[in-house]
């Protein structure tokens, strides 16, 4: 525990030091608030909840990259094996690598949030509670999910590769970017099965229709059981040597945690009203007709 | 005399096809400076990170500290202090910050004030690990592998790839530890190395221990030849040389002519005679006792390094 919070300090400290780091995270996010907010919600002061939400999603879910390619580097670089000849374990390795990245992106939710309200007019602050709950799940499962990319894969480039294809897909397919029910028909049900959905959906109700927290149950069950299975999994795959493989066994658990997600995704199909309520949301901002927002640029 | 702080019996290892270890064994006692000595290939990483828990060994029997590093419990880590051969830190970790974090994980720690001091990192304590030389990393790789007082030190090759003057600090360092009586196994590939600062050697190749000992115990070994320098000034065939009296073995390198002899006095008369009636001369002409290369050369037939 202590070793924990001790690596949660250093990395907090690594990370900040990190252009990289400070740019995806805490920069990119901002010039996406300004970009979204400023552009589709400029004119209409009703949809700038259901933006924050996107902008907050997309923020949680950033988690992944820089934790993954730090992860990977400290790996392929023989630092963490040089941690394994200390008395660290992978627990208080994995613990502080979700820890640091959750307190530095807590701020950035709170800038976003402040900005919302006093820049650009946003009339209330929705469901704080409920915000905090997402978020904090969210966190744990996009960084738990960066953990398991760095270790099913052997180099940055590779961890780049599948980052990219992940980040296309949570932006694209979630309702993160593109409204959710301006999507075809056929990605709306996919969509169901992604945790990133339930994500979306989830910040735009507390903010956009302020429920409390007893009628997100879908979202954060979802969640819930996302973050669960990504911080077994991850810790399941952690490797400290570069030479590791990841055996049959861990590859049969990663492939295993696709049927959570299934049940849960015909569950909702059958008879969540999730799809519904993100219509409600919506139709909240198209008081005046609007564009299709840009399609969003990934990080490289 | 108690228990042996270190103990290997019969140890092996495999990666793919290639059998890196093939029943190593050796004991090593409190307060001890031993030393690995073997050419690249040798097995010496595969056995060191056996002991400090970082590989699994196939079979074989392993102990440090009376404990097993293959099912290492939180005593062990404890114990055992580590420089490894391939290793790094984060490179914007500060010096400083790197012996700090390091001390904050064991029971048993030392001042890390003091060991920058000692270690000469003193000024370089707020400098990032990615802007330290190759021998201030490793003298921050010493420091950091001591605090926690460990009782047993595991020096992987520390002073390969460093130019001559560094290396000769950290020789300085490790006396020092030896003087302390710290238990030290250390692995290299450089004799000097393993002359000066071991107690006793284990020469390693292909996997075996081909022979143990003291370094003067393992010299006495080739005490049988005497090992002569020789710089010619015409090149003359390894073979020719070889057929003057007294020549145990003989090969060139860098214009310098090593003669293993079993008599000196008459390889050195008969090697006069040859010159003279082959219209030669000699440059120069040393007699030295002999090494542990000459033990490896002996007992392999091939130098330590190519
Ligand atoms: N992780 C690994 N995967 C595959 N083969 C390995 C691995 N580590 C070592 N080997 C092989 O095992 C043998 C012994 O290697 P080892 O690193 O133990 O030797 P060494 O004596 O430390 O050599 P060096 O002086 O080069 O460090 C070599 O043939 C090496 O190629
Ligand atoms: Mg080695």
């Amino acid at each position: 525990m202590r070793n924990a919070w001790t690596l949660t300090k250093v990395r907090m400290r690594l990370a900040l030091r990190n252009r990289a780091f400070i740019f995806f995270s805490l920069i990119f996010p901002l010039i996406f608030l300004f970009l979204f907010l400023g552009l589709f919600a400029r004119s209409n002061v009703a949809a700038v909840p259901y933006m924050l939400a996107s902008v907050l999603a997309i923020t949680v879910m950033g988690s992944f990259w820089g934790l993954s390619v730090q992860l990977v580097t400290f790996r392929e670089q023989g630092i963490l094996r040089r941690f394994r000849v200390a008395p660290v374990g992978p627990g208080a390795m994995l613990a502080s690598s979700i820890a640091s990245n959750y307190i530095l992106t807590l701020p950035a939710v709170s800038i976003e949030f402040v900005l919302a309200r006093r820049v650009f007019h946003m009339s209330q602050w929705g469901n704080l509670g409920g915000v905090f709950f997402l978020i904090t799940l969210g966190i744990i499962t996009f960084a738990a999910l960066g953990l398991i990319i760095a270790s099913v894969t052997n180099s940055t480039q590779e961890t780049q590769v599948i980052n990219q294809i992940l980040w296309s897909a949570f932006l694209f397919l979630s309702g993160a970017t593109l409204p959710l029910p301006m999507l075809p028909i056929w990605i709306q049900r996919f969509a169901l099965f992604l945790p990133a959905t339930y994500l979306v959906t989830g910040l735009e109700r507390v903010l956009v229709a302020r429920v409390g927290v007893a009628q997100i149950g879908a979202e954060i069950v979802a969640l819930a059981v996302s973050a669960a299975m990504a911080l077994f999994l991850s810790q399941q795959l952690f490797r400290w040597e570069p030479e590791a493989k990841v055996g049959p066994r861990a590859k049969a658990l990663a492939a295993a945690t696709i049927v959570p997600f299934l049940l849960l995704g015909l569950w909702e199909t059958a008879h969540g009203n999730l799809r519904s309520a993100a219509r409600t949301d919506f139709l909240t901002i198209r008081s005046e007709p609007i564009d299709r927002p840009a399609p969003f640029i990934a990080p490289r | 005399m108690s228990a042996p702080i270190i103990e290997v019996h019969n140890l092996t290892k495999h990666y793919g096809d290639v059998q890196a270890l093939r029943g190593v064994s050796f004991e090593v006692e409190e307060g001890e400076v031993f030393g690995l000595l073997g050419p690249n290939g040798a097995g010496k990483t595969s056995t060191v990170e056996i002991l400090e828990g970082l590989r699994a060994a196939d079979g074989g029997i392993v102990s440090v500290c009376g404990l097993d590093p293959q099912t290492p419990g939180p005593a062990f880590k404890q114990e055992i202090g580590a420089v490894l051969q391939s290793t790094a830190l984060p490179d914007k970790l500060r010096v400083a910050e790197a012996v700090s974090m390091f001390a904050s994980f064991y029971k048993r720690r030392r001042d890390p004030a003091t060991l920058l001091k000692r270690f000469g990192l003193e000024e370089k304590r707020n400098t990032f690990y990615s802007h330290l030389s190759g021998g201030q990393k490793q003298r921050l790789a010493l420091a950091m592998s001591l605090v926690n007082e460990p009782r047993v030190l595991f020096l992987d090759e520390p002073t390969a790839g460093l130019d001559p003057q560094v290396r000769r600090e950290i020789y300085t360092i490790i006396e020092e530890l030896k003087k302390e009586r710290k238990t030290i196994l250390l692995t290299t590939h450089y004799i000097e190395e393993a002359e000066k600062l071991c107690d006793r050697v284990a020469i390693v190749d292909q996997g075996r221990v081909i022979a143990q000992g003291t370094p003067r115990e393992l010299k006495q070994r080739s005490a049988g030849t005497t090992r002569i320098e020789l710089r010619l000034a015409r090149p003359e065939t390894d073979a020719a040389l070889k057929q003057l009296d007294g020549v145990a073995d003989c090969h060139a390198s860098d214009g310098v002519y090593v003669v293993h002899s079993t008599r000196v006095p008459q390889t050195i008369v008969s090697l006069v005679k040859y010159l003279e009636a082959h219209g030669n001369e000699l440059s120069s002409l040393d007699i030295a006792a002999p090494s542990l290369e000459d033990v490896f050369l002996e007992l392999t037939g091939r130098r330590l390094r190519d």
